[in-house]
């Protein structure tokens, strides 16, 4: 007699098919690095950004943004990434979304209490955290998700953001001269 | 003759607040417990599948004299249950200290700081901050997970209402929540090196006491309280030991299953199913585990879970001595009760006397 099927469950948890998640948390010290130089590059483009209207670039920023870090990520595009503060280990692909490390329910084989067969994300974060060189970042407490953030490019909100208190700085720093 | 008021209640009656001492947070008798460095008992109440008060009564009465505070829970293990705010509403009526849990899995920002001005106003001095389990492991698979804060901001949330006097998004309050803020820590899951450091990341957001999940392998808790004593973390904040007793080999093998965070060391279940009774064997392992808790040094107290077993928790506190002698405050009757008693009783059962309207009425014809 044949078996019945198992019912397939989700948890409610939505998972990418394939992304590169495991070789990120693996190669965090490298991303690491690549991404302070990734963002300098960026606020280098401030002008062309301040050209174009920061509102104007977004759409095809954030399109590029949502392809690559889905691809190395899972990134769900909460729009305020931290994953230099959880060794480049997604927190938002985690079921409850925890920002600020494991909840009580780990698995003892290190697997997540609503997904048995995933890892767990804040598992992940720690290993990566301790390759990273400012890995310390991961014990500082996360503010809640905006969600009303979410959908929007991070890369460009952190190179605006920058960009504006470096002007602020100038600024200042041109008073005082 | 009246017996001699606790120290820890208010003259003027028991439901009321106590006298903010210095230093303290709250008003609440669990901080003044443990500030003043006795070891601490709390409790889980087991909440009623009901809408009737009366089995929150009965289900907290088992505790009088025992414990130090009565955690209120919000749907532990994703099964619905009566509300903490419901039960914490019923249980200050009668005085009792209740430990609010608060959980982020069921409520959003806005709800969750409505319920702390809520409790507060009814005279709840604290507030259990949880992530929550997720819903499917509970009794409603199909709900909704929320999920809007996680423990931490949650904390930080509450702490910014009672110390700052206002909502996160910066609206003030005219009057801040006095709060003594709980968390809960899980010395037995992985990452193991990463969890004193959370309990550090918990006492940065605001986290004043916290209660461990349940302890059945001392040696695991042994060495994190070593890591945190390293830290200095056990001067920061009072840690109390979640304990219980297990009911059979049977129960331990589902709990270890099905209950999220739960570890239990194949030892343990290897001891209940060598006795040949499996419940006494199980409170007796219970009291085993207190007697070497207590003796670790950073351990404030003890945290109680004796899910259904709520009528062994007297024993488990007697038998361990770790009360040694004190006296946890519970309702008892006042000079006045007796005057109450009496009035209440004619009112009740004397033969309904005339309004003034029918003196006057029959004074006129």
């Amino acid at each position: 007699m044949a078996e019945a099927a198992a019912p397939t469950k989700t948890n409610g948890v939505r998972r990418r098919r394939w992304s590169l998640s495991d070789w990120s948390v693996r190669h965090a010290r490298g991303l690491e690095w690549f991404y302070r130089h990734f963002a300098g590059a960026l606020l280098m483009l401030d002008p062309l950004w301040k050209a174009v209207g920061y509102a104007r670039a977004e759409k095809p920023v954030r399109l590029v943004e949502r392809q690559v870090k889905g691809l190395l990520f899972d990134c769900r595009m909460c729009g305020q990434c931290i994953l230099s503060s959880t060794g480049m280990s997604c927190p938002m692909t985690c079921p409850k979304q925890l920002r600020n490390g494991p909840c009580g329910g780990v698995r003892a084989n290190g697997h997540c209490e609503v997904v048995p067969d995933m890892a767990c994300v804040w598992v992940k974060a720690w290993e990566g955290a301790r390759r990273m060189k400012d890995g310390d970042a991961i014990l500082a407490v996360q503010k809640p998700v905006d969600r009303s953030l979410c959908g929007t490019s991070s890369w460009l909100r952190v190179t605006a953001e920058a960009a504006a208190a470096g002007g602020r700085e100038a600024g200042e720093a041109g008073k005082a001269a | 003759m009246t017996p001699a008021r606790h120290h820890d209640e208010n003259p003027a009656g028991a439901h009321l607040p106590l006298d903010p001492l210095p230093g303290h947070v709250s008003r609440g008798r669990l901080e003044r417990v443990l500030r003043r460095g006795e070891f601490a008992v709390t409790a889980e109440l087991n909440p009623p599948d009901s809408a009737d008060p009366e089995e929150v009564y009965a289900r907290a009465q088992i505790f009088d004299g025992w414990v130090d505070g009565i955690n209120a829970v919000d749907a532990s293990g994703a099964n619905c249950h009566m509300s903490s705010v419901g039960i914490c509403a019923l249980l200050t009526r009668m005085g009792y200290a209740p430990i609010m849990q608060i959980s982020c899995r069921d409520r959003n920002r806005i709800a969750i700081q409505g319920d702390v001005l809520g409790a507060a106003a009814m005279g709840v001095t604290n507030v259990l901050c949880l992530t929550g389990d997720g819903v499917q492991a509970g009794d409603q698979p199909g709900a909704k997970p929320v999920f809007d804060l996680d423990c931490m901001s949650l904390l930080e949330t509450v702490r910014t209402m009672r110390d700052e006097g206002k909502f996160l998004s910066g609206r003030k309050l005219t009057t801040p929540p006095s709060v003594f803020l709980g968390a809960a820590i899980n010395p037995f899951a992985p990452p193991h090196d990463f969890r004193p450091l959370r309990l550090a990341k918990k006492i940065a957001a605001g986290a004043q006491f916290v209660q461990s999940q349940y302890c059945f392998d001392v040696a695991v808790f042994r060495a994190y309280m070593a890591r945190v004593r390293d830290l200095g973390l056990d001067r920061q904040c009072f840690i109390l030991c979640g304990v219980g007793p297990l009911a059979s080999a049977r129960t331990a093998r589902w709990m270890r299953a099905n209950v999220p965070g739960v570890h239990i060391p194949d030892a343990v279940i290897a001891r209940l199913e060598g006795a040949a009774d499996q419940k006494k064997e199980g409170k007796q392992l219970c009291i085993d585990i207190i007697d070497e808790v207590k003796e670790i040094a950073g351990v404030a107290g003890i945290h109680v879970m004796a899910y259904r077993q709520e009528e062994y928790v007297a024993e488990i506190v007697h038998e361990s001595g770790i009360l040694k002698g004190r006296r946890p405050w519970r309702r008892e009757p006042r000079a006045d009760d007796a005057l109450v008693a009496e009035r209440l009783d004619r009112l009740l059962h004397d033969a309904p006397a005339r309004t003034p309207q029918e003196i006057v009425r029959d004074a006129a014809s």
